[in-house]
């Protein structure tokens, strides 16, 4: 008897009793009951993934729960993995979630519809992957999808701008889903089912050009969930306005559905295709990953920067997928296992650690109100264990030692490195610039949570309302140090993850890597000399910091430490005002990389009246817009907008003219049946 | 495994840690000849470190943890590096814990650190240098890890001590067109992480130039011994990187104590030799603007992805 029906019956079960717990409580009860809800629907939810992952498959078909179609689920080791990630970054959100909205009143997150929401929101991020049908899946998908917007306009009457991240949500979301329907209805109907079974079964009946629309079309809509460029401009909008446990939610658990959709689909589903399709998710991907870090480093604000860097993050995904979608169509079979390993330890390591930084975010937001890099500064005093948290999460980020997100890319770079075996010009010319791409997205991140945390929690106050920062409640605390705790957990044993990720690459029909094994405390790979143990570096670097500190006291005689003004060149204690400012950072980035960012700037002067000389006044203001929503969405959108205005001509408001176009309708139609058919 | 490996491991973390003030001394001193003056001798580097770590710790006001932590950071990273990278033996029990991308991240963990520093300041100047090493670390990461990519085609691994002893087996590899590529192509990458003249000039003080020392210009007395001798010993390693890769003869790939011995003696000669070229090139060139770094690091750049493409086709041919 396998654990999985019954954990994901309880967490349904929990999910809809904390639903109707945040619609019927009333406010002093609702943000416990529910928090404590979700937090066991997560608990289910990972405990169904986990299972799942050690070996145990389900699948079952409720005929009568939708109607004529009926419901058909499925429970395998990929699903377990989206799953089991799913829920553990619900159970940590929950409970940070009921420190976060406690106290804020019952409004915004602590409002009726949104604890209501937040429980459905988190019982369909781990009922997604379980889907076993095309109408199971697009069902559960649109509820997702729904439910998040409800939950991005939580604060809507807080700020303006919620309510216009929302409307891009929503229609780039339905975009997406028209283009999802679109797919699987014409892969269902040459394939001959609508169950997964069957379109597995009757992939090798339809013909290339279909199978290769229904790739274009079905990745293009899971790109855009994960964030990936072109589709990418509800990410950066709808990510930030949303109240941070969301946010975080959003950016790791409902982002990496569209890794799942787009694996399930392209690998397993249609079984795999030609280098074409691969080559262009691996574009995606690589172009996501480097736009995404630049427009990470040139923002200013906080939570943007980070939802910036999940675009990043899945672009290094993508680029994992694709690799290994190439290498399974030129036949090197045990490679795109090791691909597809690393791109789903990447997905792990991302859910952990970005959640952790959306969780600290949150807490300063929630604290100063300030999501403004340039304004905050000086956290580390007054919030130190945030500052803490988040140094610990960017560590992740940024992919150096020891943090976890090195350990991913590290094994992403492997399996590029030795793709060149592969051959094929393509693959030359491809894997060498996916390697250059993944080095220069790991150096922008590098100087983008370098100043995140350095203008962000480090220095001083640059405003009055960093300077009155207090540090977060103990159940937001508790809820970072649970994703804290997974973080460093990843870093240290990734190896304990080996077996699971095995099965879930076999579940594609893959033979599994054994990229990590070795008792958990090694990365070693199997068929590729080369290996890395995180145990080891972290004790080394222990042992060496140690050295360094201690040797020197050893020789020098030994004083205390004093305390000294800042010297400054002689300038002597600066003002905050004085310092180095995110926006001014990032200004060598971004005169580099001035033709791909285009920046827009104006500089105002007031001269004083008396004379052209003397300055009054100076306004300097500056945008770096996001350029691909320039070129490619304002086209699209006046286009559309210039043929509504135009089309409203055609209303002109007499009855005679409505029945014309009536009558010459129907005799276009009827022309057309007698000449056509 | 034997003595002989532990004994390089030490022997490497030494020969970096105690040598790098003498290579910058020598560095120096070729230098002061080269421009006629006389120098402050070899020696000099040394007694500053000494007598920086007899002066007073002290901790300016503002400054968190980040500050402190920083330097003795940026040592152990180096340190752990130098246990790694096999300047003297190819054989040591450290050897199959990691790998070439692992020494360049615990590089980069470095700089990381010290730009975070300069940033805990909260001086303008801090933050200049901070934002400068961030431009510039981001741009020299492709060079680098395509360089890394180039020499473990031929080896087939991304170990350094299996792309060391294949080279020292087969030395054709270095001749290759795709061994000198990244060669040139790790050199320029080498001056921009070390902040060498043309990207950064080691011995400014103008405070609008600067890179590297714009983030240590707070520290002093002990800390800023250990930030010396942190940028003193990067140099160190990563010529000693550098001519372990491309000049391999001499490293010792057995468990002989004389192999041993010989092997520092010629890794000794060849990094004072290459600091030696260094230093004499810097006599010649300018530190060029810092807009204009870039352009130096594209130019590396091509050179390394030329190496992967050379490398994969000419071996494709043969």
């Amino acid at each position: 008897m396998s654990a999985i029906p019954a954990a994901l019956a309880t967490a349904t079960t929990l999910g809809g009793a904390g639903a109707l717990a945040g619609l019927g409580l009333p406010y002093r009860l609702r943000v416990p009951v529910v928090g404590l809800l979700t937090a066991g629907a997560g608990v289910a939810g990972a405990a169904a993934g986990v299972a799942a992952l050690g070996g145990s498959r389900w699948a079952t078909d409720l005929p009568g729960l939708l109607p004529l179609v009926g419901t058909h689920l499925a429970v395998d080791a990929l699903a377990g993995v989206f799953m089991a990630v799913a829920g553990a970054v619900v159970v940590a959100v929950a409970v940070y979630g009921v420190g976060y909205a406690a106290g804020h009143g019952p409004h915004g997150l602590g409002s009726r519809t949104a604890q209501a929401m937040l429980p459905l929101f988190a019982l369909t991020l781990v009922l997604v992957p379980a889907a076993a049908s095309v109408s199971t899946f697009l069902v559960l998908w649109e509820l997702m999808a729904l439910v998040s917007l409800l939950l991005v306009l939580a604060e809507h009457r807080e700020r303006a701008s919620v309510r216009q991240a929302g409307v891009w949500y929503a229609v780039m979301t339905h975009l997406g889903l028209v283009l999802l329907l679109a797919a699987f209805a014409l892969f269902a109907a040459r394939a001959g089912g609508e169950t997964f079974a069957a379109l597995r079964a009757g992939a090798h009946t339809v013909s290339p050009t279909v199978r290769g629309l229904v790739f274009v079309l079905a990745g293009l809509a899971f790109t855009s969930k994960a964030g990936a460029v072109p589709l990418h401009a509800w990410l950066p909008r709808a990510h930030p306005e949303a109240p941070s446990p969301v946010s975080a939610l959003m950016s790791t658990a409902m982002v990496n559905l569209g890794v799942y959709g787009l694996i399930r689909t392209g690998l397993d589903l249609l079984g795999g295709g030609p280098a074409w399709w691969w080559l262009g998710l691996i574009a995606v991907g690589g172009v996501s990953a480097v736009y995404g870090i630049l427009q990470a480093a040139m923002a200013s604000d906080l939570k943007r920067l980070l939802a910036y860097s999940t675009s990043e993050n899945m672009g290094l995904v993508f680029i994992g997928v694709g690799a290994c979608g190439l290498f399974t169509s030129y036949g090197d079979r045990p490679l795109a296992a090791l691909a597809l390993a690393a791109a789903l330890l990447h997905v792990v390591n991302h859910a952990a650690f970005k959640a952790l930084l959306f969780c600290a975010a949150g807490s300063v937001v929630r604290s100063t109100g300030l999501r403004d890099l340039d304004r905050l500064g000086g956290l580390r005093s007054r919030m130190p264990a945030t500052a803490g948290l988040f140094a610990l999460a960017a560590l992740g980020a940024v992919a150096l030692p020891p943090g976890n997100g090195f350990i991913s890319e590290w094994l992403l770079l492997q399996s590029l490195i030795h793709g060149l075996q592969v051959p094929g010009v393509a693959v030359a010319v491809v894997l060498p610039l996916s390697v250059a791409l993944i080095a220069l997205s790991a150096g922008i991140a590098a100087a983008a949570f370098v100043k995140a945390l350095g203008v962000g929690f480090f220095a001083r106050p640059r405003s009055p309302r960093a300077d009155g920062a207090r540090e977060a409640p103990p159940l937001m605390i508790a809820g970072m140090g649970l994703l804290a705790a997974a973080c460093v957990a990843l870093a240290l044993v990734p190896g304990l993850l080996g077996d699971a990720l095995d099965r879930a690459v076999s579940a594609i029909g893959l033979p599994g890597s054994g990229a990590l094994s070795g008792g958990g405390v090694r990365v070693r790979l199997t068929d590729i000399s080369a290996s890395l143990s995180p145990l080891w570096v972290v004790a080394a670097l222990a042992v060496a910091i140690m050295a360094a500190v201690g040797l020197p006291r050893l020789y020098g005689r030994r004083r205390r430490r004093m305390n000294a003004r800042l010297w400054d060149c002689g300038g002597g204690a600066p003002t905050p005002r004085m310092a180095y400012t995110a926006t001014s950072f990032a200004e060598p980035l971004q005169r580099v990389f001035d033709d791909v960012l285009a920046p827009e700037q104006d500089l105002n002067v007031t001269p004083v009246r008396e004379s052209a000389y003397l300055v009054e006044r100076v306004r300097f203001e500056r945008r770096v817009p996001d350029r691909i929503e320039h070129r490619l969405y304002e086209p699209v959108l006046r286009a559309l907008a210039g043929t509504g205005r135009s089309a409203r001509r055609l209303a002109g408001g007499s009855v005679h003219l409505y029945l014309g176009y009536g009558f010459v309708g129907l005799v276009v139609l009827l022309v057309a049946l007698a000449v056509g058919w | 495994m034997s003595a002989v490996g532990y004994a390089a491991v030490a022997g490497q973390i030494v020969v970096v840690g105690a040598g790098a003030p003498l290579l910058t001394g020598w560095m120096r001193q070729v230098r002061a000849r080269l421009e006629g003056r006389a120098g402050a001798g070899v020696l000099q580097p040394w007694r500053d470190t000494r007598k920086l770590l007899r002066k007073e710790p002290i901790t300016p006001v503002g400054t968190g943890s980040a500050f402190r932590t920083a330097p003795a950071l940026l040592v152990a990273t180096t340190v752990v590096a130098a246990a790694l990278v096999p300047l003297l033996s190819t054989d040591t029990p450290v050897s199959s814990h990691a790998d070439l991308i692992l020494v360049v991240a615990l590089i980069a963990l470095g700089t990381v650190a010290l730009a975070l520093a300069g940033l805990d300041t909260g001086t303008a100047f801090g933050g200049m240098g901070a934002s400068r090493e961030m431009t510039v670390a981001a741009l020299v990461e492709p060079t680098i890890l395509l360089s890394v990519f180039a020499l473990s085609i031929p080896a087939g691994t991304t170990n350094i001590p299996a792309i060391v002893s294949g080279a020292v087996d087969e030395p054709g590899r270095l001749a290759s067109p795709a061994g000198l590529l990244a060669t040139a192509a790790l050199a320029v990458a080498v001056l921009a992480e070390t902040g060498r003249i043309p990207v950064d000039n080691p011995s400014t003080h103008l405070e609008l130039t600067m890179i590297h020392e714009a983030m240590a210009l707070e520290y002093a007395g002990p800390d800023l011994a250990l930030v010396e001798l942190g940028a003193q010993m990067r140099l160190t390693l990563l010529l000693g990187l550098l001519s372990s890769l491309f000049v391999p003869w001499g490293i010792a790939t057995g468990t002989s104590w004389a192999a041993l011995a010989v092997a520092l003696v010629l890794f000794a000669a060849k990094v004072c030799l290459l600091g030696a070229v260094l230093a004499a090139a810097e006599v010649f060139w300018a530190k060029i603007r810092l807009f204009r770094v870039p352009e130096l690091l594209a130019g590396s750049f091509l050179l390394a992805l030329l190496a992967v493409t050379a490398s994969y086709f000419l071996s494709g041919a043969s």
